[in-house]
């Protein structure tokens, strides 16, 4: 397999936060372009983590990360995001603006990373109807539902067309109905290429949708 | 480049509209910046008046010598190619006691009292023009001509205006000092309200660096923010001076009827106006530049 069919690498990478344990120790693996894979583990056993060092959020203590072939692990300040111009990322903390609506929210991704306005606001009204909130545009964040919220942060995280899609436990707070749509959603972005990795406890869609699984415990994968 | 472009008519605008989407902070902090800076600005602006009031009053280095009253035509003669030969001596002019008494008549209000004089008590002079101003050759002449026989008295006229002089180099060191001072001033209430800025605009700050936006531009807006607060405060500083140079100079034109002159301030040049402006606008940059790099660094090292 060449390497730059390869999304994601992980190298013998492990995280200590200052004063804390180890939260991944001596993580190896490998994640397709293109493919689908959730990581499953009980809390605290390190699939944020795990998702943060892809992102560059946190820099692992040692190992490296390899984004799209590119050394995550080395990356400067400056070319951060640059990296993450080609990631979706979805907070588990959802992380919305309260203070402007949902059009402006979608948006703001591709003003910070400089499109021209009328392009940024067809893109982002694209996106919106991809998850089906299109007709709430102008509502703020707090007029809508827990779904809908949900739904608001992955407009966002799809609005650059990214690579990869990275999900902190998306359907933690909805019911197994929403869950369902949520993950039809991830579906079909996996389908038209987009490598998708979902961090969740949620047995059930795990059974429902025979992903790819990831195991981590207590920071080490698990079979 | 055509990115970079945009990114700055973004910046601008929503710097623009944050302004003006709170007034009242806005204006607050105009005032605040106006009121620092009118004060270095209005005595600047005095200053100037005074210096162009000062520099249309004769400079040219002048003594008056007077002579003995006892002195005889002869001498006049000889002292008057003596003052000529000397080195440093640009003109000489001689006014005889009636030329000066004459002269003295033509003043106003003075015409009765010289009239009820028995005799005329002024004494033949020789009013010199100095080639330099110099402080050194001039206190040399002052002490040579003393020194010729039929001189009673030497009295530098230009003394006074070199006084000003020095008077007007104190007020510069002082307004100096005060537009320092107040500039720091000026620096400390940007960096406090772009602290404030950042503080409120974590979350959006936040998101943005998680989506990608660069350092820069995250900070642009920051930087308008500051550099607009300058100019806005540099506006409110001027127009106070302006209104209380109005002010002074109905007085002053009141004053001035009494000494049948029109004496009135003039406000800053163009050009100085402009200087001003920039100066503030780069002072409200300058403080942006250290709260951002200040604050922005705590919020990224999360």
């Amino acid at each position: 397999m060449t390497e730059a069919s390869n999304a994601i690498v992980f190298s013998n990478v492990s995280k200590r936060y200052p004063g804390a344990q180890e939260a991944l120790h001596d993580i190896s693996l490998t994640i397709d372009s293109g493919e689908l894979v959730f990581i499953t583990g009980h809390s605290g056993a390190g699939k944020s983590t795990l998702l943060r060092l892809v992102a560059a959020i946190e820099h692992p203590s040692s190992g490296t990360v390899l984004v799209n072939g590119q050394n995550v692990s080395s990356l400067t300040a400056r070319g951060v995001p640059f990296l993450r111009r080609k990631l979706g990322l979805i907070f588990q903390d959802q992380k919305l603006l309260y203070d402007r609506n949902v059009f402006d929210n979608v948006m703001l991704p591709l003003l910070a990373t400089g499109q021209p306005f009328a392009d940024a606001a067809r893109r982002t009204r694209a996106a919106l109807d991809k998850v089906g909130l299109l007709e709430r545009e102008k509502a703020r964040p707090v007029a809508l539902s827990g779904g809908e919220q949900q739904r608001l942060c992955i407009a966002r995280a799809i609005v650059n067309r990214p690579a990869i899609l990275l999900a902190d436990e998306p359907t933690a707070s909805l019911d197994s109905d929403y869950a369902s749509t949520i993950m039809a959603m991830f579906q079909s972005f996996n389908q038209v290429g987009v490598t998708v990795l979902i961090a969740t406890h949620d047995r059930a869609l795990i059974d429902q949708w025979q992903p790819r699984v990831i195991k981590l415990d207590h920071g080490r994968l698990s079979e | 480049m055509k990115t970079w472009i945009r990114h700055h008519w973004q910046s601008l605008f929503q710097t623009l509209g944050r302004m003006a989407a709170a007034p009242a902070s806005t204006l607050a902090n105009a005032l605040v910046i106006g009121v620092v800076l009118a004060l270095p600005l209005g005595a600047y602006g005095l200053l100037v008046n005074v210096q162009a009031f000062s520099g249309s009053l004769p400079t040219e280095p002048q003594m008056s010598l007077f002579l003995a009253m006892s002195g005889s035509k002869p001498d006049i003669a000889s002292l008057e190619s003596k003052l000529r030969a000397s080195e440093g001596v640009r003109s000489v002019r001689f006014v005889s006691r009636s030329a000066a008494l004459a002269g003295l008549k033509g003043a106003p209000g003075m015409g009765e009292v010289i009239g009820s004089l028995r005799e005329n008590p002024l004494p033949d002079a020789f009013v010199v023009t100095l080639a330099s101003s110099n402080p050194e050759s001039t206190e040399q002449l002052e002490q040579r001509f003393k020194a010729l026989p039929g001189v009673a008295h030497v009295q530098v006229d230009s003394a006074w205006v070199r006084r000003i002089d020095g008077l007007l180099r104190l007020g510069r060191t002082a307004v100096l000092v005060l537009a320092f001072l107040l500039g720091f001033a000026l620096v400390a209430v940007t960096f406090n309200t772009i602290r404030l800025q950042v503080l409120t605009r974590r979350e959006e700050i936040e998101v943005s660096q998680l989506v990608g936006a660069t350092e820069a531009y995250i900070r642009r807006p920051f930087f308008y923010f500051g550099g607009i607060l300058g100019i806005m405060g540099a506006v409110v500083g001027l127009s106070i001076v302006a209104a209380a140079f109005f002010w002074m100079n109905r007085d002053l034109k009141l004053l001035g009827q009494f000494y049948g002159i029109n004496p009135g301030l003039n406000f800053f040049s163009p050009s100085d106006i402009a200087a001003i402006v920039f100066f503030s606008a780069l002072l409200g940059w300058l403080g942006t530049y250290l709260s951002v790099s200040k604050h922005l660094q705590n919020l990224s090292a999360r």
